[in-house]
């Protein structure tokens, strides 16, 4: 397997162009159109965008679990640094290589945790075949470990509660026990995907404060997918705007906070309800239109149609590219020189 | 558990009431009646059929005749039959035990065929096996029983000869692989129909269960294939199955009836049939009693065994 030509020495994961398509009856479904990531160890980066904008799609396919009909592609190159520190490309790796990285090297959590266990197997059980599967220990320390993982993400008399099954459990709790599943191998990644949007706001900041400490004490790095903002300020470390299947802006946290440069960003930041009391309130204002259809991007930049800066003959011609603002910024419009002059409204 | 034991029992007797009482007046609703033997004896004369419906107890009203049914059928005194004077229980007791061989035997042969068929055509959806699994279904769905029943005897039977075309047994012969081998054409008729609704409705709890989140986590923990079928998939989608499966039972039983009469199988349902032909009141209605405890017995096995297979269903 030929090493990348250009991964970044301090990359645990590089993404390179990746695209996701399938045909539906309607066409061609565009669901992720050369994304381009990297992921430094330790690190947090957040996906943020609209539904449908590719956050889910990208995880599921560094993941290799997108749904699979026929006539889906997954092209591009996901490279995975080893635990030997040479790089290895999941979407080149046999179907038995990939399912040995799963759960190992990269582990996921996702959105719903209600629904994200197995209501018949206990608690202990969904942990211990974990372990079990990629360290080959037996059931009893599988088992074993399995309480420790529960303490480890503050569920309230670990042991007991191994031999529990999922709907006894409380949303949050269920989806601390989502955590220690993904954590029960020691993975070098951890793919969130919109780990807290079910939850009730108090649950959301507990997770997110456990994800945080556990972060720290294990040294994992993080791609946090959400759409909501104030997540993305409490916990990225870098953030990657997504819209239409594309990257259309790329900062750190706090440069993406104070200096956001695409148009869609700024929109984006602007329908955040703020808390705020007395004073006038002031209106929200929400994007005009919604998300383009897959099946049918527009030729030019897939944000024009809704964009206020939008010009004709070069927005809706012109595909742009990601262009460098400052070292670690990336932005894909045509105007941004224009409106970084003062005039970015 | 208790409170859900006994609601479910004082549900059943009511069930089994009702059963007895729209019995009880269908049969006697229906044209002719058990004198209708009587009537062909040389030389027999209105008087005397007069004095036997007397004795029978045939000339009184039919709520009084019900009442004295069913107060005798509680003490456990089900009648004798008309036709041979056995007591009811008697006559039941010794065509059960064939009917039971039939019915186990085409039960395990459509659940195992059936789990094979509905977890394959899921996994392989829209491949060859499943359109001919589906088309089979609907065909096995379309075929009459006793059709089929008589298919097989043509051709197992009477062409190739390498099946008994009826019977228990070979007279002269009772060994374990005669009995054996005269239950192979009737197993497989009565199971036709139950392994094509068996495998439909797995296929489809398959499907369901497999587009689940947890079955998403499975393969994200890095669960080998095998394990996410065997263990998170096929475990998830039998649970709906436990209560078609109380569902057949009925479906059984009257499969029973008609695949008995075509292989000569002297078991309940060929007796039941008999019965009704001479009009033999008390067996007919001792059969329906049985056959009715044995539905509501079945469904409430379903329920415990649904109870105890999925942790999140509690009886109360």
């Amino acid at each position: 397997m030929t090493p990348p030509p250009r991964m970044d020495p301090d990359a645990l994961l590089q993404v390179e162009d990746l695209s996701v398509r399938f045909r539906s009856d309607t066409g061609v479904v565009s669901a992720l159109n050369g994304v381009t990531l990297a992921v430094r160890p330790g690190e947090t980066v957040a996906l943020v965008g609209e539904s449908g904008s590719g956050k889910s799609v990208t995880s599921l396919a560094i993941m290799r679990l997108t749904p699979s009909p026929p006539g889906c592609e997954v092209g591009g190159r996901v490279w995975l640094r080893g635990t030997d520190g040479r790089p290895v490309d999941l979407l080149a790796l046999p179907g038995e290589a990939m399912r040995k990285v799963r759960g190992d090297r990269i582990a996921m959590i996702f959105q719903e945790p209600m629904t994200s266990l197995n209501p018949v197997l206990t608690i202990g059980e969904q942990i211990a075949e974990a372990i079990a599967v990629h360290r080959g220990t037996s059931r009893a320390s599988a088992w074993n470990a399995a309480g420790e993982l529960l303490e480890l993400v503050g569920i309230p008399e670990p042991r007991a509660r191994l031999a529990t099954y999922p709907h006894h459990l409380s949303g949050g709790m269920r989806q601390r026990v989502m955590i220690a599943i993904a954590l029960s191998c020691d993975p070098a990644l951890l793919i969130a995907d919109e780990p807290t949007t079910a939850l009730d706001v108090t649950v959301q900041a507990q997770i997110l404060d456990l994800l945080r400490r556990l972060q720290k004490r294990t040294g994992m790095a993080v791609i946090f997918i959400t759409h909501n903002l104030g997540v993305v300020a409490e916990i990225a470390d870098r953030v990657m705007v997504m819209y239409a299947g594309r990257i259309v802006e790329e900062a750190a946290m706090r440069t993406l906070f104070q200096a956001p440069r695409m148009p869609y960003t700024v929109k984006l930041m602007r329908s955040v309800p703020r808390l705020q009391i007395g004073g006038e309130r002031v209106a929200l204002e929400a994007i005009p239109g919604s998300v383009p259809d897959p099946t049918n991007l527009p030729p030019g930049c897939a944000f024009a149609p809704r964009c206020s800066h939008a010009m004709e003959g070069t927005c809706d011609v012109v595909g742009p590219d990601l262009e460098e603002v400052q070292p670690g910024h990336f932005v894909r419009c045509v105007r941004w020189r224009e409106l970084a002059g003062g005039t970015a409204r | 558990m208790i409170r859900f034991l006994l609601r479910r029992l004082a549900q059943s007797l009511l069930l089994l009431w009702l059963v007895s009482v729209i019995g009880f007046a269908v049969l006697h609703l229906a044209p002719g009646g058990p004198l209708a033997e009587f009537t062909l004896i040389p030389g027999m004369t209105t008087a005397q059929l007069k004095l036997i419906a007397h004795q029978m107890g045939l000339d009184r009203p039919l709520p009084v005749q019900y009442w004295e049914w069913f107060r005798r059928m509680l003490v456990g005194n089900w009648g004798r039959s008309y036709r041979d004077s056995q007591p009811v229980l008697d006559v039941i007791a010794s065509h059960l035990g064939p009917t039971l061989e039939l019915m186990v035997s085409s039960t395990i042969i459509a659940i195992l065929l059936g789990t094979w068929v509905g977890v394959l055509g899921a996994i392989r959806r829209y491949s060859v096996f499943d359109y001919l699994a589906t088309v089979g279904a609907m065909i096995a769905l379309s075929i009459p029983t006793f059709w089929f029943g008589l298919v097989v005897i043509y051709i197992f039977s009477v062409e190739l000869a390498w099946l008994p075309a009826g019977n228990l047994y070979t007279i002269g012969n009772g060994s374990f692989v005669d009995y054996a081998v005269h239950l192979i054409s009737p197993s497989i008729v009565l199971a036709l129909v139950t392994i094509a609704i068996w495998s439909r409705y797995l296929r489809a709890s398959m499907l369901e269960v497999v587009n689940q989140d947890y079955i998403r986590t499975a393969r994200a923990k890095g669960m080998p294939e095998r394990t996410i079928l065997f263990r998170h998939t096929i475990r998830n989608a039998l649970l709906p199955m436990i209560t078609i499966a109380g569902l057949q039972l009925p479906t059984l039983l009257s499969g029973a009836l008609v695949t008995e009469t075509v292989f000569t199988w002297p078991g309940m349902g060929r007796l039941f049939l008999d019965s009704i032909g001479y009009r033999d009141y008390p067996v007919v209605m001792g059969i329906l009693m049985f056959s009715a405890v044995l539905v509501l017995l079945g469904n409430l096995i379903a329920d415990l065994l649904y109870a105890a297979a999925d942790p999140r269903i509690r009886l109360d």
